[in-house]
C-alpha cells in the first residue's frame, strides 16, 4: 500500500521533520520556565493581544458614548476614566512591546539564523517583568481606576484621587520590560548573525528593531525617572511640578515628551520594519533603496530625540523654542517619506501576490501616509495653533498608530502566523478582514479630522449638537472596525484547529527564517544556517509561494 | 472644513491649511495612485514570473529626499510667520484680565468690571486676554478666531485677538481638566461700537434687567466691598454695613453727618472728603469703576441690611 509511506514529512512537503519547538517539551510549566525565544514570543503575543482586546474594548465604549451628547452608557467621571484606560492599555500594554516582543522575538533570531537571543534569561525576565506591569495596571482599573489621560499631565495627575500613584508605577515597571528586550535586541544583532551576514545583507526588520531598540534603551530610563518624580509628588508633595510649592507642572510635560515623543518611534519604526519584509516578499522583487531605508530608520531614531516639545506649541514656551522644535519636526518627516517613496518603487514592475499580509501592507500605504501628510499641519506652527488638542490630533494620531503599526502588526502576523504555529489560514477569512479594518478604519477617523478642524476639542465626555453626525458616522466606523479586527483573530484562530500544514517557505520569502521548517526546531535551524545571498535577492529564487 | 472667521488672523491661517491640504492631496494621490495602480498592472499572472533586479536609483531617491525637504522648509517659514503674527500682541491692545478655574471662565475688564464666562467685546478692536488658572492647567480656545493658549497656574500666559465681525463666538476649554471639561465653555459677544458703547455704560444685558439689590450684592461680592466691609456688624477695615443707613457718623474731623444716599455716593467717588473716626484711610476710589446703575444698586443694598 502507498499510504504506509506517508508520513508526517509527506504531509508537510519537506524531506524530513523534526520535531518543532510546540511538540519537544510540552506542558504548561515547560513553558513557564521556557528560554526559547519562540516560546517568549507567543507568550508575549497572547499577552499583547489580550491587552489589545482589552483597550479595544474600552475605545469601542468611548465612541458608543460618544453617540450623543449628553449622558449615555456613563457619566463624564467614567467616561474620563475609560478613555484615560484606553490610552494607557494600547501605549503602554499593547503598541510598545507588540511588535518587538512578540513577533520581533520571535523572527529575529530566526532572521539573523541564530539559536536564541543573546540573552535568553533576561528574555523570560523582561516578559514576567510585563506581566507584573499588567497586573499592576489591571489592580489600578479595579482600584478606583485612574482619570488623568494616558499622558499624565501634572497638576491635574497629582491632584486627583483615583489608583494614579499605582498606575504610574505600573508603566515604571513596563519600562523595564521594555529596555531588557531593547538590550537583548543589540547584543544579539551584534553578535549572533549568521556567518556571511554582514550589516548590509540583514533583513530590514532587523535594522528597523535595532533602531527601535536604540531608543528603547536610552528613552525610557527618562520615562522611569519621570515616573518616579511623579510618584513622589502625590505621596511626599516634593514639589517639582507643584506651582505652589515653587515647580513647574509644564516641566512635567518635557520631561514627559522627552520619552514619549521617541516612544511614539518604538511604536512605528517596528510597524515600518514589518512593511519593509512584507512588500518585497509579495512583490517578489527586490527591495529598491535598501541603504535609504536602512538609514532613515537610524535617522529617524536619532532625530526623534530632538522634536519632543512640537507636543507643547500652545503651552505658553517661547516661540524661539516653538521655531526650532518645529523645524526639527519637519526634518523628522523626511525619512518617513523616504521609505514610503521606497516601498511603493519596490512594487514597481514587481510579480505582486495580494494574499493577506500585502493587502494589510498595501492598507498600511496608504494610511500611514495620510497620517504622515496630516502631521504636516501639526508641525507647522500657525495652524497648528488651532488644531493643537483636538480631534484632528487624535485622528492624526490614530492614522500613524493604528493605521501604521497596528495593521502592519498584523499584516506581520498573518506573514509569519504559518512559521509559528505551522498552520495556514483561510486566505478568505484573511482578506475579509483586511477590507472590514481597512474601511472601518477610515469610516472612524477620517471625519475626526474634519470634526477637529471645526472646533471638538479631544478628551470631550459631551459635545456641542452640531459635531452630532460627525461623531455618529465615526462610531458606525468603529463598530466595522471591530468586527474586521475579530474576523482577523477568528481566521488565525480557527486554523490552529488544522492539522499542520504549512511548508518551510509558503510566501517565497528570501530571509533566513523562511530557510527554518515551520514551525522551527527548538533550535531554530538544524545545523548552522549560511547566508547564500543577500536578502531580497529574487535572482536567487528557489522556492515558490 | 475650516468654522467661520472671526478674526484678522483666520484668513492667512486658513490659506496655509489649505495650502497644506491641497498639498497632500496631490502627494496621496502621487503614492495610493501607485501602490493601487501597481497593485492591479504588477499583479502576479502565474507562478515563475521574473522581476527586474533594480536595487536602487541614487537621483530619483535625492529627488524625493530633496523636493520633500524644500516643500517642508517654506511650510516651517509660512508657518512661523503665521505664528509670530498671531502670537506677538500689538502694542495697542486693549487688556482683558482671564481667571480659569474649574469649570468656568472669569474675565476682569481694564475698568474693574468682572464677568462670568459671557466676554462682550468691541468689534474691530485688538484685545489681548491676560490668563491664569487657579487650579489645573486649561486652554483657551475660540475656534472662530482660530487662537489657543493654556492656561497655567503658576505663569500669566497671553493670547490676542482682532474680531472682524459681530456676532456671539464659543470659548472652550482644551485643555484636559476632569470631570467638567467638555463643558467648561464660555461665550465671546462681539458688539459693534454703538451696541458697546451702550455695555460699558449700561453693563451686559443680563445685569441691565437685575434688580437693583441684587446688583448691588453683586458688586459687594465682585468688587472688593466685602473684605473690608462685614454685613454682621463686626469691625473690619471699614465701618460694617449693617443697619448703617440712616445712622449718624462720626468723622475724624470732628464733623458728623447722616449716612443716606448722597453720603454712600460720595463715600464711593470720593472716600477720603469724610472718614468715619476710629478708621484710617484706606478706601479706594471708585470713581469711573462703577457704572451709575451699580451705584445705585449698592445704595439699594446698603439700605436692605436693617
Amino acid at each position: 500500500m502507498a499510504d504506509v509511506k506517508t508520513t508526517g514529512a509527506h504531509v508537510h512537503g519537506e524531506a524530513a521533520h523534526h520535531a518543532s519547538y510546540l511538540e519537544e517539551n510540552k506542558g504548561i510549566m515547560n513553558w513557564l520556565v521556557t528560554y526559547d525565544h519562540k516560546r517568549i514570543g507567543l507568550m508575549y503575543l497572547w499577552s499583547v493581544l489580550l491587552m489589545f482586546l482589552v483597550g479595544g474594548l474600552f475605545a469601542l465604549l468611548v465612541r458608543l458614548e460618544l453617540l450623543t451628547p449628553g449622558e449615555d452608557l456613563m457619566n463624564a467621571e467614567t467616561y474620563n476614566r475609560v478613555f484615560t484606560l484606553h490610552g494607557a492599555i494600547m501605549v503602554f500594554l499593547f503598541i510598545i512591546p507588540a511588535v518587538p516582543a512578540s513577533l520581533g522575538n520571535f523572527v529575529l533570531p530566526l532572521m539573523l539564523g541564530a539559536k536564541d537571543v543573546a540573552f535568553p534569561k533576561l528574555n523570560l525576565a523582561s516578559y514576567y517583568i510585563y506581566v507584573v506591569g499588567a497586573i499592576m495596571a489591571i489592580l489600578s482599573i479595579v482600584l478606583g481606576g485612574v482619570d488623568t489621560g494616558w499622558t499624565f499631565y501634572t497638576p491635574y495627575s497629582t491632584s486627583t484621587a483615583g489608583a494614579v500613584t499605582l498606575m504610574t508605577l505600573s508603566v515604571f515597571v513596563l519600562g523595564f520590560s521594555s529596555i531588557f528586550t531593547g538590550l537583548n535586541f543589540i547584543a544579539t544583532i551584534h553578535t549572533l548573525r549568521a556567518p556571511g551576514m554582514s550589516w548590509y545583507n540583514l533583513p530590514l526588520f532587523v535594522w528597523g528593531t535595532y533602531a527601535t531598540s536604540v531608543i528603547q534603551v536610552m528613552a525610557t530610563p527618562v520615562l522611569g525617572i519621570t515616573t518616579v518624580l511623579l510618584v513622589m509628588e502625590r505621596v511626599f508633595q516634593v514639589g517639582i511640578f507643584d506651582a505652589r510649592l515653587g515647580g513647574d507642572p509644564v516641566l512635567f510635560q518635557h520631561f514627559f515628551w522627552f520619552y514619549s515623543h521617541p516612544a511614539v518611534y518604538i511604536m512605528i519604526l517596528p510597524g515600518m520594519a514589518i512593511i519593509s519584509e512584507l512588500i518585497p516578499t509579495f512583490s517578489k522583487k527586490t527591495i529598491f533603496g535598501y541603504r535609504g531605508i536602512a538609514f532613515s530608520s537610524i535617522a529617524i531614531a536619532l532625530v526623534s530625540f530632538l522634536v519632543w516639545a512640537h507636543h507643547m506649541f500652545t503651552s505658553g514656551q517661547s516661540p524661539l523654542t516653538n521655531a526650532i522644535f518645529s523645524f526639527l519636526t519637519f526634518l523628522v518627516a523626511i525619512p518617513s517619506g523616504i521609505k514610503v517613496f521606497n516601498w511603493t518603487a519596490t512594487m514597481y514592475r514587481g510579480s505582486i501576490s495580494l494574499k493577506t499580509p500585502m493587502l494589510y501592507a498595501m492598507s498600511f500605504l496608504l494610511l500611514f501616509t495620510i497620517g504622515g501628510l496630516t502631521g504636516l499641519f501639526l508641525g507647522t506652527l500657525a495652524t497648528d495653533i488651532h488644531l493643537h488638542d483636538t480631534y484632528f490630533v487624535v485622528a492624526h494620531f490614530h492614522y500613524v498608530m493604528m493605521g501604521g503599526t497596528v495593521i502592519a502588526f498584523i499584516g506581520g502576523l498573518f506573514y509569519w502566523w504559518p512559521k509559528m504555529v505551522g498552520r495556514m489560514y483561510s486566505e478568505k477569512g484573511g482578506a475579509l478582514s483586511a477590507i472590514l479594518v481597512f474601511i472601518g478604519f477610515n469610516a472612524t477617523f477620517l471625519p475626526q479630522f474634519i470634526m477637529g478642524s471645526r472646533g471638538m476639542p479631544r478628551r470631550y465626555f459631551t459635545y456641542l449638537d452640531q459635531f452630532q453626525p460627525l461623531h455618529q458616522f465615526s462610531t458606525v466606523g468603529s463598530e466595522i472596525l471591530g468586527a474586521g479586527i475579530l474576523v482577523a483573530i477568528l481566521t488565525l484562530v480557527a486554523s490552529l484547529r488544522k492539522k499542520p500544514d504549512a511548508i518551510a517557505n509558503p510566501w517565497g520569502g528570501s530571509t533566513l527564517e523562511w530557510e527554518a521548517q515551520s514551525p522551527p526546531v527548538t533550535h531554530n535551524f538544524v545545523g548552522t544556517p549560511v547566508l547564500e545571498h543577500a536578502p531580497y535577492d529574487y535572482r536567487h529564487a528557489k522556492v515558490e509561494g | 472644513m475650516l468654522p467661520r472667521q472671526g478674526s484678522t488672523i483666520a484668513g492667512p491661517m486658513d490659506d496655509l491649511y489649505m495650502f497644506i491640504f491641497w498639498l497632500s492631496v496631490v502627494f496621496f494621490i502621487i503614492i495610493a495612485g501607485q501602490v493601487v495602480w501597481f497593485g492591479m498592472k504588477y499583479r502576479r499572472r502565474g507562478p515563475g514570473e521574473k522581476t527586474p533586479h533594480i536595487t536602487h536609483h541614487l537621483n530619483l531617491e535625492l529627488a524625493w529626499s530633496i523636493i520633500p525637504l524644500l516643500l517642508c522648509i517654506v511650510l516651517f517659514f509660512w508657518g512661523f510667520d503665521g505664528y509670530m503674527k498671531a502670537t506677538v500682541v500689538p502694542g495697542d491692545a486693549m487688556e482683558i484680565q482671564v481667571r480659569a478655574k474649574r469649570w468656568q471662565w472669569e474675565f476682569e475688564y481694564p475698568d474693574g468690571i468682572r464677568a462670568l464666562n459671557d466676554l462682550y467685546i468691541p468689534v474691530n478692536k485688538k484685545i489681548r486676554m491676560v490668563m491664569i488658572s487657579d487650579d489645573v492647567l486649561h486652554s483657551f480656545w475660540v475656534p472662530e478666531f482660530r487662537v489657543k493658549m493654556d492656561v497655567l497656574p503658576n505663569r500669566y500666559t497671553d493670547v490676542w485677538f482682532e474680531s472682524t465681525i459681530p456676532g456671539t463666538y464659543n470659548l472652550t476649554c482644551t485643555e484636559y481638566c476632569g470631570k467638567g471639561h467638555s463643558t467648561m465653555r464660555g461665550s465671546i459677544k462681539v458688539l459693534t461700537p454703538v451696541e458697546y458703547e451702550d455695555f460699558v455704560k449700561e453693563g451686559p444685558p443680563e445685569l441691565k434687567n437685575m434688580p437693583l439689590r441684587e446688583l448691588g450684592e453683586l458688586v459687594y461680592k465682585s468688587r472688593g466691598c466685602e473684605s473690608c466691609h462685614s454685613l454682621d456688624g463686626s469691625r473690619r477695615d471699614g465701618p460694617s454695613w449693617k443697619g448703617i443707613f440712616g445712622k449718624t457718623e462720626k468723622f475724624t474731623d470732628g464733623t458728623s453727618a447722616v449716612v443716606d444716599e448722597n453720603y454712600i455716593r460720595e463715600s464711593l467717588m470720593n472716600p477720603h472728603s469724610k472718614i468715619v473716626a476710629t478708621y484710617e484711610a484706606v478706601m479706594p476710589v471708585y470713581k469711573g469703576l462703577l457704572r451709575d446703575r451699580e451705584v445705585l444698586g449698592v445704595i439699594e443694598y446698603i439700605k436692605s441690611l436693617k
